[in-house]
């Protein structure tokens, strides 16, 4: 359907020739190798936006055509920089008339492809929607766009004594829409839980242009949870505008304390016994010899190199509770044979340690040039077993691996460090990392834990549901967007997408589809 | 069958069979919160969702639970292991009737709420199949969230049949303490309210954490006594903000309730102070719902039941 009004808009509609005739100088300075086939839309956005909200050259294409993600099969059209929810209601509505699709975009950060645009949709970045809207301390909560930074947020509200709780590693420079786009995680979701607990309305553009706003800032919003269910939706059901974030007081107290371990399954089974102990801190972050190795050198935040695992845990709460939970971890480490038991003794220490953590990723460079960054979560007791299983599949693929994860909920993070120069060796990354999933799903796991699906595991959902569960996301999909124009191609196995995608396919001359 | 479709035992394969491919359905619960968002209409034939705690993993915390079980049942065995869930517990009030009604219990401020409390849902379909949705470990993010879509959807979108529910500790010490001629503000200080009600004049607070800390609150609030059990409820849950709660009676005001007008009893009500639930002894006003959300509410009960066979007669969007 969408493709039949779209060629009789292009035969038809006088408008086209005027925003044709528009384009020669509007588009100008920036659509200097734009595709001949964009011209009109480009033109079209213009006319909408203003010339310095769109971008059309191959430069900008080039970078928003992927994340941070080794794909590389994205390929944007025209990229948007609207400022307000009219310029994304007249981003959609020109998408809309030229039969492309839409693709939202946050800071890029995403590591499945989840922003990888197929198809030459219109990207829409949400860069210049940064502002705090407003701070309600009465509702708790605060009104926020969906471009603004993660840590700048939670700056911002720390004169208020709360903070978003929410802390991914890339939260220096990920959205708070992309963020609600993945339901992102990070090491303190453990007690807190997942953006989904965090967010209480948002306000979206749907496929068609129309304005909604899913839940408000009650109890228990009216209808179907329609906020939960755009809550992960990676892009694909609309583009948030506005979100009503949760407050989450600064806690009252908070001990940080770094356990050193001489064999790895010591550690993982600290954490089982923290956990079965009744304890749940705020984080359990763990890890392996080789990252602790790496970690170390680049930051110095004080692990004992030679240690096989480290465990960073946690709590915090009010004062009296952290004593008892911080003397009882120490303990349960002990029992299990934790060579170095050491907390934090004030906020410098505390944060040089979390500063190791942090900066893992950063650290592999000294490793190897490349990385591929994997996320899976397997039930917390199986930890031990699961781990001894990677360096297998790893030793095996003669890769190396760093570990380096959300230990308390078993969201694992093997990473897969190597040299894209060495011939050969990236068909070894994806064997291993393919093994790594398949491992964790017959473990009882899940694909993703807070990456989400994107591109990179589009074609493992299958694994892990039947069809009649993947139809059903399907339902959730297409009831918000029956037209599949938001981020098509994504999540769903092509055999549960929609018919449309097809037609956008035929439609993209020069389409490259991942 | 599909390796995915023998994955589910034998009560949920019979509770399907039950549900069948046609024909309007519903299932009675405990039918403790029978009429909310409107009753069954008459033709519709009444099944009973299976009942038993499948495992319960205390060092994962989490249960999985048949739909039919009793929530005062599964927290029964689950105290046996020091743990709870976020549901509430009523008399013969089960798991599947507290996930597909939605609403919190009192200590939703320390427990959070039930919408959080669902990992993975196994269901029928429209069209009688078993679908899943959500994942068997406490974080996931695998595609779409059924989960959180079917909370509080009244058995319209699927009928439950078994659920993965997360678990938590119990706090080694938790008590209700009452004050008199309380400001709602005064619980603002206090670190380990898991729950605050007030009627307007006193006000009733669940301390709940490591005793050193339940003592610190109980100091910082002074004059607050012992109290056996929270106030009684009177009977109509309303939904507001936890603004519109603590100015109760200028919110019903403006939606047109007059309580001060009443006399005696008729015009009481405890207010979820924090939360944004108040218990009072008239209806709440239907809610006015914006036209977009009315039109997706009405997509997605049109996609997930074409034919409307499941609870004919019950809307989410008509709860109070």
């Amino acid at each position: 359907m969408v493709s039949v009004l779209t060629a009789t808009r292009r035969v038809f509609n006088p408008l086209r020739r005027n925003h044709n005739e528009a384009s020669a100088s509007a588009s100008n300075a920036v659509a200097d190798t734009a595709d001949s086939d964009d011209t009109a839309l480009v033109a079209d956005l213009i006319d909408a936006l203003g010339a310095d909200r769109v971008r059309a050259d191959s430069a900008a294409r080039y970078l928003a055509s992927h994340d941070a993600s080794i794909y590389r099969e994205g390929n944007a059209g025209p990229i948007c920089f609207p400022e307000s929810t009219e310029h994304v209601v007249a981003c959609v509505e020109a998408a809309v008339r030229h039969g492309r699709a839409i693709s939202p975009r946050g800071a890029g950060t995403g590591l499945a492809g989840g922003a990888a645009p197929l198809g030459r949709p219109v990207v829409v970045s949400t860069t210049r929607m940064n502002k705090l809207l407003s701070v309600d301390v009465e509702n708790g909560i605060a009104w926020v766009q969906p471009g603004i930074v993660n840590l700048d947020l939670s700056r911002a509200l720390a004169p208020h004594g709360v903070h978003f709780a929410p802390d991914p590693s890339s939260q220096s420079v990920c959205t708070i829409g992309g963020n609600v786009a993945n339901n992102s995680g990070g090491p303190h979701c453990l007690a807190y839980g997942v953006t989904s607990a965090h967010v209480l309305a948002i306000e979206a553009v749907l496929s068609d242009a129309s304005v909604v706003t899913l839940g408000d800032l009650t109890a228990e919003p009216a209808g179907y949870d329609l906020r939960g269910a755009f809550v992960g939706s990676e892009g694909m059901c609309g583009v948030a505008t506005a979100v009503a974030v949760r407050l989450t007081p600064n806690p009252p107290a908070v001990r940080t304390m770094m356990l050193a371990f001489q064999d790895v399954s010591h550690a993982a089974s600290t954490v089982s016994a923290i956990i079965a102990a009744g304890i749940v801190p705020a984080a359990i972050e763990m890890m392996d010899q080789r990252c602790v190795a790496a970690v170390e050198d680049f930051a110095q935040a004080g692990y004992p190199k030679d240690a096989a695992a480290v465990l960073l845990v946690e709590v915090d709460g009010p004062a009296g509770g952290v004593a008892i939970a911080g003397e009882k971890i120490a303990e349960i480490a002990e029992a299990n044979q934790a060579a170095t038991v050491r907390t934090a003794a004030d906020e410098d220490e505390r944060a040089r340690l979390w500063k190791g953590r942090k900066s893992a990723f950063g650290a592999v460079a000294n490793v190897m040039p490349d990385y591929y960054l994997h996320d899976t979560v397997v039930p917390r007791t199986k930890l031990v077993e699961v781990l001894e299983r990677i360096y297998e599949i790893v030793d095996r693929h003669d890769l190396i691996v760093l570990n380096v994860f959300h230990a308390g909920d078993g969201n694992l993070h093997p990473l897969l460090a190597y040299d894209s120069r060495v011939p050969g060796v990236r068909e070894r990354v994806h064997a291993a990392g393919r093994e790594i999933i398949e491992l964790s799903l017959d473990m009882g796991g899940a694909l993703t834990g807070e990456h989400g699906i994107g591109v990179e595991k589009r074609d493992y959902m299958n694994r892990m549901f039947s069809a009649v569960d993947l139809q059903q996301q399907g339902l959730l999909r297409s009831s918000f967007d029956p037209y599949c124009r938001m981020n098509p191609g994504k999540v769903l196995p092509s055999s549960h997408s929609c018919s449309d995608i097809s037609a956008l396919r035929a439609s993209d001359a020069a389409g490259v589809w991942g | 069958m599909t390796d995915h479709e023998a994955a589910y035992d034998a009560a949920l394969q019979e509770f399907a069979a039950e549900v069948g491919p046609d024909g309007p359905v519903c299932v009675r619960g405990g039918a403790t919160r029978w009429a909310l968002g409107g009753e069954p209409t008459s033709d519709t034939r009444e099944v009973n969702a299976p009942a038993g705690v499948v495992a319960f993993e205390p060092a994962e915390m989490t249960v999985r639970v048949r739909a039919g079980t009793t929530v005062s049942e599964l927290h029964q065995q689950l105290a046996g292991a020091g743990q709870r869930t976020a549901l509430p517990e009523r008399e013969g009030g089960t798991v599947g009737g507290a996930l597909m009604v939605g609403e919190s219990s009192i200590a939703r401020l320390g427990r959070g709420a039930v919408r959080e409390s669902l990992l993975q849902a196994c269901y029928v379909c429209a069209d009688g199949q078993i679908a899943s949705g959500g994942a068997a470990t406490v974080k996931n993010v695998s595609g779409f969230d059924l989960c959180r879509l079917l909370v509080g959807s009244l058995g319209t979108l699927g009928l439950l049949g078994e659920a993965l529910l997360r678990t938590f500790p119990i706090p080694e010490s938790e008590r209700w303490v009452q004050l008199r001629g309380a400001d709602p503000a005064a619980t603002k200080a206090c670190d380990t309210a898991a729950s605050v009600l007030w009627d307007g004049s006193d006000m009733w607070v669940l301390l709940s954490g490591y005793e050193p800390d339940v003592q610190e609150d109980m100091n910082r609030l002074r004059d607050c006594s012992d109290a056996s059990a929270p106030p009684e409820l009177p009977s109509h849950r309303w939904i507001c903000t936890p603004a519109e709660a603590v100015a109760f009676g200028d919110y019903a005001t403006s939606v047109g309730v007059d309580l001060s007008g009443r006399n005696g009893s008729s015009g009481r009500f405890v207010a979820e102070i924090g939360v944004g639930v108040v218990h009072a002894s008239v209806p709440q006003p239907q809610r006015i719902v914006a036209s977009g959300v009315v039109e997706l509410n009405r997509r997605f009960k049109q996609r997930f039941d074409p034919s409307g066979r499941l609870n004919p007669g019950r809307d989410p969007l008509k709860k109070t």
